[in-house]
């Protein structure tokens, strides 16, 4: 099957190489282009039949002319795998980037992935503190759990995920993760800041980064998050490694599906991306949790920006029908000077209650989550009727409920970026010192027997 | 290249017609094949692995494909072998506590052959071929019989009988039938004419089962949810769509469902969901008990569990394979329900297959064909005459979950064009922790004007008339709010004042239930009317109070009044819920004299 070179290509096409007279090639075959020049390229076939076979080129089609030779390797896309990972810096084709040597391979793994048997999975209910007050009080992250950062251009998401690959970690375990970082489409400012990050605090020593920059080709952008989750994938459930994938920009991704389904005069689904899009993303995301009888686990966070702060774009709607749950930043709090400017009304995390409560967090956790974001909500809500008829209408429970809005932002929400604030005393106690300031009969959320044990005043000890 | 050779778990033995084929074209999961000329839906085989897929165009020579498994890795020039058979299930003892995927796969046994990672290229059997039944003919030899007539039974689970049926379009006089011990493909039946009868029938999933007549809608299913059987209430073999928006409680209500629902059987069909939840439900599902027979509520279910990131052209498959098992079960006589979580995940598949196929969009991409693929689906539900001649019923609940919540979209539109029952979930209500969180103002049901006879037959004469009273009270207390936000409640006269208070009778002591509570989880028919009739009386006795010169605050804060809305939460309620009436009723008449 190789050792041939075509040198049949009929058309270009954006990204794509359209080609025939080969001989039987396989779905998704990988492929060796040689320019006239002696240049490599790489790429993948997206359609093959008898006549025709549609090439997609990963480093872009640029300089690619009729002469151009076309190998194909025989076999699926599949990711030399080790734990000699750890450490290192690959590009977004998976070769290395930090000018260190090639990974010798353990095995080869497919980067498509199988799906998991949902009958062999395991619940996720074990919590990771994130030392976050904003996530750890109100959308709890759970190991085996992806949980998106909604985000948009200019708001310190990245600065946000870099906090949590710093700062997760179990309650009552020294187990560690190791971090997987894929960057997509991102900056080379973004990346230089990530990895000078992750230097500095000598996690880059428990990180795996796949990179892929916004002037590298945009179609390398569609394999990057697979070979990320391949790696994580075999140090989760071959190796008993906690990974924690952190990939940004989801939407660059999207963008690079849109290109493809473009060039390939794909009929177009929503905003022009393609319709297959949900079960696309589905078969990234799906690539976290946990299975029986293995040790490790895949948490994942994903970073999205949505185009124009608008939530309902067909990127994060359908991400939010397949993630568990989204944290959502905030331009307003952002505006205001909070960091981290996370809005907890919208955000939610749908495996919370699996992984608080006694014996998790503590037995509290519940009635204090949901006693803030009603407390805040409403808080909020008295904003704007403060705005119409002035503090003067307002009556007592009102006044401290608008009063307490902005206690939450200041003091509960913000906290510095190296600040990793405990479940326990960090956060919870601290939530308690804040609702105090809340007269007690107004805090109908609290079970009462909480109260007496928590209420740092009303303590009956 | 690795090429595995095919896998066969021991004993699915599909048979083959001689025409072989080869792959022409593979785009993602559509594959087109050449030198064959199947039916259209037929299975085949496709490629060295022997990939599952399903004819689903013909065009000219070529016969497109869509395959239920990851294609990669497969060549043109592959061989493509028909099977003869359309889509089809096992249909027979031992569907009961299993666990399936999309194509009726069980997801244990493929644990076992693969482990956790679902590769390709395996077949298992929807039934346990090798597994013995205990068969109890019921018919006997010199019978005459015709299609769907029970030859016997099978004690399947603890709880439920299985009645092995002669398979549609077979009938004769018996020559022979024995009891004993059988697996599913032994002969159980031999006809006069020499057919030989198993208890296992396969049945192509998208043809409906025959039947002989539908009924009109005229039983409730009963819940034990007040609000879904007083106010909104289902038939048996009707449908029902539920919207889902986000932490608004669909999985209790459905589970709500599943427990406590008169339904003999259900099957629920995780479709495109994803795999953290379903897997929530596979574990929950099996710990739930049956309240009515104290046995594991697996005795009578089947799941279906087919997440988002496997093959979309299985996900597209899982409905029907939901709805052919229960459709048998219902053809023996059962009431089944049937849930399928989501179906807007369903049309996704649709809509993803028919872009490969480059067919012309409709609506937001989605194909032409949408509404009448989802008129079909909900249509195969009902209550009928069964070719035997007993009742069953198939009710369909589905639900949908429209992008950004907003039920413009399509496949809302199309679902709601065809149900009769909307139960509205509603976001805001649960985070008021008004659960179930069913909005009282948007839902709907068609049902109750076919089934008030029945009301009035089996519960109480008026039982149409209270509901009409109670319904109209919260129509009026909307209303009411919308003044009350402008210039408060203070301001409205006396008698709209206690119309508020009856409205708030009604949501918090009625319409709200604790799916957790042991009592209050449940609710027959016959003590919703008593509650609905107990919020009645005590607006008429206040009103008659208030004529009399009592106070409004005196009259609404009576102790019987608490002691009556708490009891439900005590086990023999409905024994006091009498005298409790009797004493606020008093206490209300007492208010006058105060005065």
């Amino acid at each position: 099957m190789t050792g041939k070179e075509y040198r049949t290509i009929t058309d270009v096409k954006g990204p794509l190489v359209f080609l025939n007279k080969t001989e039987p090639v396989a779905f998704g075959e990988i492929v060796e282009l040689r320019l006239t020049d002696g240049t490599m390229k790489n790429g993948q076939v997206l359609d093959t039949s008898d006549d025709q076979v549609i090439v997609q080129v990963f480093e872009g089609t640029a300089s690619i002319d009729k002469q151009t030779g076309i190998k194909f390797l025989g076999d699926v896309f599949k990711l030399p795998v080790s734990t000699d990972m750890i450490g290192r810096i690959l590009d977004g084709a998976g070769r290395p980037r930090d000018g260190g040597p090639d990974i010798v391979a353990d095995e080869m793994a497919d980067i498509i992935g199988a799906a998991i048997n949902p009958y062999s999975r395991q619940s996720p209910d074990t919590f990771i503190q994130t030392g976050i007050s904003a996530i750890d009080a109100c959308t709890s992250l759970v190991r085996g759990q992806k949980l998106p950062i909604f985000s948009a251009s200019g708001l310190p998401h990245n600065d946000i995920a870099l906090q949590i690959a710093r700062q997760a970690k179990l309650v009552d375990s020294d187990d560690d993760f190791v971090v997987v970082f894929c960057a997509m489409g991102i900056t080379a400012e973004e990346y230089n800041f990530f990895v000078h990050d992750l230097e500095r605090t000598g996690a880059l020593e428990n990180a795996c980064l796949f990179v892929n920059l916004a002037d590298d080709p945009a179609v390398e952008r569609l394999i990057t998050p697979r070979l990320a989750l391949t790696a994580a994938e075999y140090l989760a459930f071959e190796k008993d490694y906690h990974v924690l994938v952190i990939y940004t920009d989801m939407t660059n991704y999207c963008e690079s599906l849109r290109q493809i389904g473009a060039a390939r005069e794909e009929v177009p689904g929503r905003r022009g991306y393609p319709g297959y899009m949900y079960t696309d993303l589905a078969m990234l995301y799906e690539r976290a949790g946990l299975v029986k009888g293995k040790k490790g686990s895949i948490t994942q966070f994903p970073i999205l920006t949505m185009p124009g702060d608008d939530i309902t774009h067909p990127i994060p709607d359908l991400s939010g029908y397949i993630t568990e749950g989204q944290i959502v930043i905030s331009r307003e709090l952002h505006q205001k000077g909070i960091y981290p400017p996370i809005n907890v009304l919208p955000s939610l995390s749908r495996l919370m209650n699996a992984g608080i409560g006694d014996g998790k967090t503590r037995e509290d956790h519940k009635s204090v989550s949901d006693q803030l974001y009603a407390a805040y909500a409403q808080g909020r809500e008295l904003r704007g009727l403060v705005a119409i008829v002035g503090e003067d209408a307002l009556n007592e429970r009102d006044l401290q409920l608008l009063k307490f809005a902005d206690i939450f932002e200041n003091k509960f929400l913000r906290q510095s970026r190296d600040e990793d604030r405990s479940i326990s005393e960090g956060t919870l106690d601290y939530a308690w010192e804040l609702l105090s300031n809340i007269d007690t009969k107004y805090l109908v959320r609290l079970d009462q027997k909480w109260i007496d044990k928590y209420h740092p005043t009303d303590k009956k000890e | 290249m690795e090429v595995n050779p095919r896998k066969k778990i021991k004993g699915s033995e599909l048979k083959m017609s001689e025409e072989n084929g080869v792959i022409y074209r593979i785009s993602g999961p559509v594959v087109t094949a050449v030198g064959i000329s199947p039916r259209m839906y037929e299975v085949v085989r496709v490629g060295d692995e022997g990939l599952m897929g399903e004819v689903i165009e013909l065009h000219g020579e070529q016969s497109v494909i869509q395959v239920y498994e990851e294609t990669s890795g497969v060549r043109p020039g592959e061989p493509v072998i028909r099977t003869g058979q359309t889509l089809s299930v096992q249909l027979g003892p031992g569907l009961l506590t299993k666990i399936y995927d999309g194509i009726q796969r069980p997801l244990p046994e493929l644990e076992k052959t693969m482990g956790v990672f679902i590769k390709r290229g395996v077949d298992a059997d929807g039934l346990d071929l090798e597994k013995i039944w205990e068969f109890n003919a019921t018919a006997k030899a010199g019978d005459s019989i015709s299609s769907g007539d029970v030859l016997g039974t099978v004690q399947e689970t603890k709880t439920i009988e299985h009645r092995v049926m002669v398979p549609p379009g077979t009938s004769g006089v018996i020559k022979s039938i024995n009891s004993g011990e059988f697996n599913v493909t032994q002969t159980v039946c031999t006809l006069e004419d020499g057919t030989d009868i198993q208890m296992m029938q396969k049945w192509p999933v998208r043809t409906p089962r025959p039947f002989t007549k539908k009924h009109a809608p005229e039983v409730p299913l009963q819940t034990g949810q007040r609000i879904l059987d007083f106010l909104f209430p289902l038939a048996k073999g009707g449908t029902a769509g539920i919207p889902g928006p986000f932490g608004s409680g669909k999985t209790v209500t459905q589970q709500q469902l599943a427990k406590w629902s008169d339904a003999d059987i259900v099957v629920y069909i995780g479709c495109g969901e994803r795999g953290n939840e379903m897997t929530e439900v596979l574990d929950e599902f099996p710990h739930l008990m049956d309240p009515k027979t104290g046995e594991a509520l697996m005795n009578r279910t089947t799941m279906i569990a087919n997440t988002s990131n496997m093959p979309v052209a299985a996900r597209e498959a899982s409905v029907y394979t939901g709805i052919t098992i229960a459709e048998y079960f219902r053809d023996m006589g059962y009431d089944v329900a049937l849930m399928a979580d989501s179906t807007s995940r369903w049309a996704e598949a649709m809509r993803e297959i028919s872009s490969r196929l480059e067919e012309m969009p409709g609506e937001e991409g989605y194909p032409a064909y949408l509404s009448s693929r989802l008129a079909e689906f909900y249509e195969r539900a009902g209550r009928v005459e069964t070719l035997a001649g007993g009742d069953g019923s198939v009710s369909v609940i589905g639900a949908v979950s429209p992008p950004g919540g907003d039920i413009s979209e399509p496949v809302s539109q199309g679902t709601l064009r065809i149900v009769k029952v909307f139960w509205g979930l509603d976001a805001g209500l649960a985070r008021q922790r008004h659960f179930p969180a069913i909005n009282w103002l948007n839902s709907y049901s068609l049902y109750p004007p076919s089934l008030d006879q029945w009301y009035r037959d089996n519960i109480k004469s008026d039982f149409p008339e209270i509901r009409t009273e109670i319904s109209a009270l919260l129509q009026v207390e909307a209303e009411l709010q919308e003044i009350v936000q402008l210039v408060g409640s203070d301001a409205l006269p006396v008698d709209q004042q206690l119309t508020l208070e009856v409205a708030r009778m009604i949501r918090e002591f009625f319409l709200q239930q604790n799916a957790f509570h042991d009592v209050d989880t449940y609710t027959d028919l016959k003590l919703q009317y008593t509650m609905a009739k107990a919020i009645l009386s005590f607006q008429e006795e206040s009103k008659k109070a208030l004529a009399g010169g009592a106070a409004l605050e005196d009259v609404v804060n009576v102790p019987a009044r608490t002691d009556l809305m708490r009891g439900r939460f005590e086990s023999g309620y409905e024994g006091k819920i009498d005298k409790m009436l009797e004493t606020m009723i008093k206490q209300i008449a007492e208010t006058m004299e105060d005065n």
